[in-house]
């Protein structure tokens, strides 16, 4: 027998798992890849799925944008959605510090492999 | 109706909007003058600050007005007050000595970039200390965090930029856990404002939501505290970040988040039985007694001074967490103390080492031999910073390991106040390490008499150094504030 409520829980929290599975295979690639834009890029996806999760949370069913009119008694909650907002800026800058950061690495070392800069790092302290 | 002090964001702005200043003005001498006058303001606002909170108990400050829980409040309670004082005149003390030192490690172009993005760095710790908002801590967390990376990507040593850059990702992983946690609290609660987290928390604390928000909240905190195992980042930021960048942050960075853990566990938490439904203690002691004993067992095979001081701090924080890990109010206060204590005397080894790079251009144990004849100054200076991590009596370390043996002693905690004080012998064995190479052995042959060290920048490193064996001496002021704001955290106030 098919447990209907189950399904039903699974399906209706779709948003969540999405959020799960984002965070998961983001935080996943900044650990595993040795590739710094390869890490920024996890990073990345790490970070929209907070987004997904704070927009989700703040979303009714049935909800609207919270603007007074005839004939609307249902809102959305906005200050997720606003709060996430300012979370993407700060997504922005620490993307666009993370790469020229990495612009800068590629260009004093000549390479933006991690494992490759370590074995640089390392000869540059046995010489010192 | 609480009267609203508009200091409180004066704190915040004024360095805030400084920073485009410095931009503007594009000129190294023009931007080192805004940054050290904002800085000293902010040091006189701190200060009266501490004295309004002192006299009544708190302060608070409404943005646009709006009432909490909707709108967005400040407010500083005896703990912000001595994390905003020690945030400040750490500041104040840095910038006249960051001149020259500047001058000397950072290209001309770019100085008055660094003063901008130093005003932003010290903008965003105050925030931190001061907000009473949740998100909004987050905000300034991001904001001195982002400034900090480029701060330590300006470093000489090309691995200042691999450094910043994995400072910039498990900085990145510690703020994103932090909204996490923050977002589903507020799933749960429906409000930022922390007090009104507390007061909700009762009602939810059995939910599974709230215990994953606290796991969230924790590790991502945890990270940006160093705490051992997540300090990976700090030991290379600190020693290849420009001298001014780690006397700066090596003695504030850390210490708002440990401020913020305080906040986390015993304000937003505040209500709720932390330490008995949840195995926090023995999770917190043990991280805290392997961070003392890893960290300093770490710190004794450097060969780089700067990196064994950036060790040290990994063992301080250690220090730290475990008073707070106590959760009576004489661990807290001893937590708490050896913030301040700790400021002092990582803030003083740094500017010191800093004052020794000036004068030979590293600092290396090979660098240093014979040093404390050819810079006695500096050297001296920075052996009273070891003797203070020691822990040795008329030293602030003296006064934080004493009142955290005192506290583990009053939970009969035997073992814990033993290895408190075995801890310390650790310290020692760096510490004499450097003392021998500086005083002991003959200089090089052929190294000729150092530069001579500008005096705006040993003014400042024995002004933190003398303060020390003040606050050594006198501990009553100190420790009284500290007791204070354990009181204050502990009593639900």
């Amino acid at each position: 027998m098919i447990d209907w409520t189950t399904v039903s829980d699974l399906i209706g929290l779709l948003n969540d798992w999405i959020v799960i599975i984002l965070m998961m295979t983001g935080f996943y690639i900044v650990i595993a890849q040795h590739n710094l834009v390869k890490k920024v890029v996890g990073l990345n996806i790490f970070q929209v799925s907070v987004f997904v999760f704070y927009i989700t949370m703040g979303k009714i069913d049935t909800g609207s944008a919270p603007i007074l009119k005839e004939g609307i008694s249902v809102y959305s909650n906005p200050l997720p959605h606003v709060l996430i907002l300012t979370a993407i800026v700060v997504g922005v800058a620490t993307t666009a510090l993370a790469l020229a950061l990495v612009v800068r690495i590629n260009h004093s070392y000549g390479t933006i492999e991690e494992n490759e800069i370590q074995t640089i790092e390392h000869d540059e302290e046995d010489v010192a | 109706m609480p009267t609203s002090d508009p200091w409180l964001i004066l704190l915040v702005v004024v360095p805030l909007l400084a920073a485009p200043v410095c931009v503007l003005l594009r000129n190294a001498s023009a931007a080192w003058s805004v940054a050290t006058a904002v800085a000293w303001a902010v040091f006189a606002i701190a200060i009266k600050l501490l004295m309004t909170v002192l006299d009544q108990g708190q302060a608070t400050y409404r943005i646009g007005g709006w009432d909490a829980p909707w709108g967005i409040e400040y407010v500083l309670d005896p703990v912000g007050a001595f994390v905003v004082v020690v945030v400040a005149a750490i500041g104040a003390i840095t910038l006249p000595y960051a001149k020259r030192s500047v001058e000397k490690e950072i290209r001309h172009d770019r100085i008055y970039l660094f003063y901008a993005m130093l005003l932003l760095c010290l903008s965003g710790l105050l925030g931190i200390t001061v907000t009473g908002d949740a998100f909004n801590l987050f905000v300034f967390l991001e904001i001195s965090s982002l400034s900090s990376y480029v701060l330590i990507s300006l470093g000489q040593d090309r691995r200042a930029l691999t450094a910043a850059f994995r400072y910039l990702i498990m900085g990145t992983i510690g703020a994103t856990f932090y909204i996490i946690g923050v977002g589903m609290m507020y799933q749960m609660t429906g409000t930022l404002n922390i007090a009104d987290l507390r007061t909700i928390m009762p009602a939810v604390i059995d939910t599974r939501t709230v215990h994953a928000a606290l796991a969230f909240l924790t590790v991502g905190i945890s990270l940006k505290l160093a705490l051992f195992p997540l300090h990976m980042w700090l030991p290379n930021a600190y020693t290849f970040a420009p001298s001014m960048v780690t006397a700066f942050l090596a003695a504030t960075a850390t210490k708002v988040s440990a401020y913020v853990l305080l906040r986390i566990m015993f304000t937003m938490f505040g209500d709720v039985d932390l330490f008995e439904t949840f195995p926090l203690q023995p999770i917190l002691i043990t991280l805290a007694l392997a961070a003392m004993f890893l960290a300093s067992l770490s710190a004794i095979w450097q060969e780089n001074v700067k990196r064994m001081m950036a060790y040290s701090s990994v063992a301080q924080i250690g220090y730290i967490v475990l008073g707070i890990a106590l959760a009576t109010e004489s661990g807290l206060a001893g937590g708490i103390v050896h913030i301040f204590n700790h400021a002092l005397m990582k803030g003083t080894a740094f500017m010191a080492l800093g004052a020794i790079i000036f004068g030979t251009g590293a600092v290396t144990l090979k660098d240093l031999e014979g040093i404390g004849r050819r810079m006695p100054m500096a050297t001296a200076a920075f052996v009273i910073a070891g003797l203070g991590l020691i822990g040795i009596p008329l030293t602030p370390g003296f006064i934080s390991k004493w009142q955290l043996v005192m506290a583990a002693l009053e939970l009969d905690m035997w073992p814990l106040a033993a290895l408190i004080l075995l801890s310390s012998l650790l310290a020692v064995i760096y510490v004499w390490r450097v003392f021998e190479v500086a005083y002991l052995r003959p200089s090089p042959a052929g190294v000729r008499a150092p530069n001579e060290v500008p005096l705006s920048m040993l003014l400042p490193t024995w002004l933190l150094a003398l303060a020390g064996l003040y606050f050594g001496t006198h501990a009553t002021f100190t420790l009284d504030l500290a007791h204070t704001a354990a009181q204050h955290l502990m009593g639900g106030l």
